[in-house]
């Protein structure tokens, strides 16, 4: 069992600026099931990309299977057989399965279709794949198509295997089924290696765990040897004291004052039907539900991010009509979008245009900022909310997801918004990031700004809201508030409410 | 600290020389070939009080090229899309400067002034038609700007009632040749007052950002109170002007308005600039100094081809070739490549004198 079939030993890779890997070791079992885990910028892609030939390593040695190798492109390391599977899915919807599993392979000149179908069919069903070799891949679902994709690099004479964030699209159902797939070929002996952000799959399915943290190796564990707790540690870097120390505030008692914002029978063109909503100041709620029950459809018609079809809005108890997300905005509301490189990032602009947009926007066409009090707004609140980056005019795309995120959430910051919206703003960052905005949401809140937290994971809700609103197939069915609001009270309420 | 904060602000300003490496260095490839042809090519003679010479011509001939590429630039940034009609609106708003001009009686400079208005706002009407189309009904602004590709010279040739009116007056020939007393063409001057506005523009409103946060994410821009159909409709508006601009400077150059041929496929050049200037063609970001250089390198391109003394009937095949050449060597994939070798060579024996000069731009500090 303990044979390498990767070994890489004082890996390091510099960029101008950063030192992105300093001396790593890692190494690799066969049917091993291997987790690499840290923060955003702890150096994790830098060192697949090393793997997978993407860069080249500036000093240390790679073997493989007990030979020094260098590679010099990704196709010499896919040739070796490592095969990666990235987080969005590169394949050809509107193509057959079989033909997304063979198709540019170079296996033939001209395709022949029933012996592809056979054989995609035949492998389909060892690994247990649920899908017809004919049937289309746009009509299979998320995880379904993961492991298609899976399928056809491991069909690559594949020995090891690289999984980058595989599951941070799927339920939880389909992550069993990923799960069971990678369980099938750790027997045939694939070493796999796991990148992810969820602590709880890491111990479902690893071996091994090896934590990086800003491009140093900090160890490599066996999965059952280390407590959970140790391991977040162990990637923040710090005591598990600082999560600990997120308490809610104290729900605020509903007739203490008028209203921040105040909502009857609001609804828009996204479906969802007509809801109540009211938040104080200093206040911090979340709708919480399902996927589908219209939490973030509701957080969009208080934004009129979606158009707006009725109800009426008062802000501070004065009736204000929000048409528009300028509207929304000049009235004193952010709204950080669910879906941060569709409708958050600018991927081009630099990080100084991605921070200062929503104030310019709110000044005015006609009244730049002028350059110096962009840099200093923007140097401002990359300290403040400390935003890895190697300049303010890095476009934002070169920054890792969490790091995106804060810059976002330094663009409606610097609007000094009364009331502003969080949707989603922890999914896909990194554990250390996460509790950094949850502490940050309190501490808002702490200045009297009101705020409403949406996430799918409830115990970062349960941790932040003091009211908790649920919601069920776009209706509102019920609130939860105090501090000893449990997880399964807010099951109980969903499932519960559509009776 | 300070050193790493200096090593960040070089990177940066070198990150926007590589932008205008292309058009710059292509324009420097021209110009060594004209003084191989010729060591004479800087040479400029007065006559009657006035410059003329390869330098002044080129600035001359590419005034209408600039003006539009300009309008190109901010169309394909916004809308993600070309204004392949731009050659046909010009003739359509300078035939209404030329039908303005010819009843206005007795030709004033307040007769010429007017009839510039006039045919600014016939550009603003067309812009409206072109961003109504683009921005409310979603058309593809190449598929929008198609129909006055194909109807515009119809239409200009309808106002002017007759083949090429002819503009004879002497306000007209001043503004397309030489005031007298000024030493520098009209059109020049023109061109540069245009750009100095359109600079002027850029520095004094959220244009640029807006504009490409439009063309790079529409939904992000929306969520941030910005109205990418409003944008949109802007740039078709700002482009309606230029058009206005490249019109009137054209017709009063030739003296007539030939609605058959006035500026005839400059649409081509126009999106050729944007694109030699670095831009991309899918919008966002974007450089107007960038497609004025690449508007400049096409009109020095043409001329360098006559200087060459190649035969008209071949100069296209001879521009395409060459173009073919410039875009593959701006292309990605190249550039790509081009960036992994000057790195080798940086980290390799020249890095030490890179950092041996570093520390030299502090003490400068």
């Amino acid at each position: 069992m303990s044979e390498n079939i990767l070994k890489m030993e004082g890996i390091s890779k510099s960029f101008p600026g950063v030192k992105a890997l300093d001396n790593v070791d890692f190494a690799l079992q066969k049917g091993d099931i291997h987790a690499l885990v840290g923060e955003n910028g702890a150096g994790k892609s830098t060192l697949i990309k090393v793997i997978t030939g993407v860069y080249e390593e500036d000093a240390g040695r790679i073997a493989l299977n007990g030979r020094p190798i260098h590679f010099k492109s990704p196709k010499e390391a896919q040739n070796m057989g490592i095969s990666t599977v990235y987080q969005e899915i590169a394949l050809c919807p509107n193509l057959t399965v079989a033909e997304n599993m063979f198709i540019g392979r170079g296996q033939y000149t001209f395709v022949q279709w029933k012996q592809m179908n056979e054989k995609a069919a035949q492998m389909l069903d060892s690994l247990g794949i649920p899908a017809r070799p004919t049937q289309e891949l746009s009509s299979c679902s998320l995880a379904v198509q993961q492991m298609i994709a899976i399928a056809r690099a491991v069909d690559m004479d594949c020995k090891i295997l690289i999984l980058d964030e595989p599951t941070s699209s799927l339920d939880e159902d389909e992550v069993k089924k990923l799960f069971d797939l990678m369980r099938e070929l750790k027997s045939r002996g694939v070493g796999i290696i796991f990148i992810t952000h969820f602590i709880d799959q890491v111990y479902e399915i690893s071996d091994k765990i090896t934590v990086l943290r800003n491009g140093a190796l900090i160890g490599e564990y066996q999965a059952s040897a280390l407590p959970q707790i140790e391991l977040i540690s162990k990637m923040m870097g710090k005591a598990l004291s600082d999560v600990s120390k997120i308490k809610k505030h104290e729900p605020l008692k509903s007739d203490s004052s008028v209203p921040v914002y105040e909502a009857t029978a609001l609804s828009s063109a996204a479906g969802v039907r007509p809801f109540d909503f009211i938040i104080q100041k200093g206040e911090v709620n979340g709708f919480v539900g399902l996927i589908g029950s219209g939490r973030s459809e509701s957080a969009r018609a208080i934004f009129a991010a979606d158009k707006v079809t009725g109800g009426e809005v008062k802000m501070k108890g004065k009736k204000v009509k929000i048409k528009s997300p300028l509207n929304a905005m000049k009235q004193g509301i952010g709204y950080l979008p669910e879906d941060r490189k569709g409708d958050g990032i600018i991927a081009e602009l630099s990080v100084r245009d991605n921070i200062i947009l929503a104030l310019q926007v709110m000044k005015g066409f006609f009244r730049p900022l002028s350059r110096k009090q962009a840099e200093e707004f923007s140097n401002q609140y990359i300290q403040k909310l400390s935003i890895k980056t190697p300049s303010i005019n890095t476009p934002i795309a070169s920054l890792s997801g969490g790091n995106q995120q804060k810059v976002i959430l330094a663009r409606w910051l610097l609007t000094h918004p009364m009331y502003l919206i969080l949707d989603e703003p922890t999914r896909g960052i990194d554990v250390g990031t996460k509790v950094e905005i949850q502490k940050l949401v309190l501490e808002l809140a702490e200045e009297g700004m009101s705020l409403t937290f949406i996430s799918s994971e409830i115990d970062e809700m349960l941790r932040t809201c003091s009211r908790i609103i649920v919601m069920k197939d776009r209706e509102i069915v019920g609130e939860l508030s105090g501090m000893d609001v449990t997880e399964h009270d807010v099951m109980h309420m969903i499932a519960r409410g559509g009776e | 600290m300070q050193r790493s904060e200096i090593h960040l602000g070089l990177k940066a300003h070198l990150y926007h020389l590589s932008n205008l490496f292309l058009p710059l260095s292509v324009l420097v490839l021209l110009i060594v070939i004209n003084l191989i042809k010729g060591a004479d090519y800087f040479s400029f003679t007065m006559v009657k009080g006035a410059f003329y010479g390869n330098i002044p011509n080129i600035l001359f001939g590419a005034s209408e090229l600039v003006i539009l590429s300009i309008g190109m630039t901010l169309v394909t940034a916004a809308s993600r899309g070309q204004d392949i009609g731009i050659g046909e609106a010009a003739t359509i708003s300078s035939a209404v400067f030329v039908w303005f001009v010819l009843n206005a009686g007795e030709v004033t400079l307040l007769t010429i002034v007017a009839a510039f208005l006039l045919s600014c706002v016939v550009g603003l009407v067309i812009g409206v038609f072109n961003g109504t189309l683009v921005s409310i009904f979603r058309v593809q602004p190449m598929v929008a700007t198609l129909i006055l590709f194909m109807g515009g010279r119809s239409i200009a040739f309808m106002i002017d009632g007759k083949l090429s009116p002819i503009l004879a007056n002497d306000i007209s020939n001043q503004i397309g040749t030489v005031i007298p007393g000024v030493p520098i063409q009209t059109p020049i001057i023109l061109t540069v007052v245009f750009i100095a506005i359109v600079a002027v523009v850029l520095k004094t409103t959220n244009l640029r950002l807006y504009v490409e946060s439009v063309g790079i994410n529409p939904n992000a821009a929306r969520l941030m109170g910005i109205n990418p159909k409003k944008i949109i409709f802007l740039t078709f508006l700002i482009m309606g002007i230029c058009t206005a601009v490249a019109g009137f400077i054209a017709v009063n150059k030739a003296g007539r308005h030939d609605s058959v041929n006035l500026l005839k496929f400059i649409m081509m050049d126009a999106i050729l600039a944007v694109a030699i200037g670095g831009n991309s063609l899918r919008g966002g970001k974007f450089s107007i100094t960038g497609s004025i250089i690449g508007a400049y390198t096409i009109e020095i391109l043409n001329r360098t081809m006559l200087r060459l003394e190649i035969e008209t009937e071949t100069i296209k095949a001879f521009k395409a070739v060459f173009i073919i050449i410039l875009m593959v060597v701006g292309s990605p994939v190249v550039r790509v490549f081009a960036g992994k070798v000057i790195n080798r060579v940086r980290t390799g024996r020249f890095r030490s004198v890179l950092k041996r000069s570093a520390p030299k731009s502090v003490k400068e500090e």
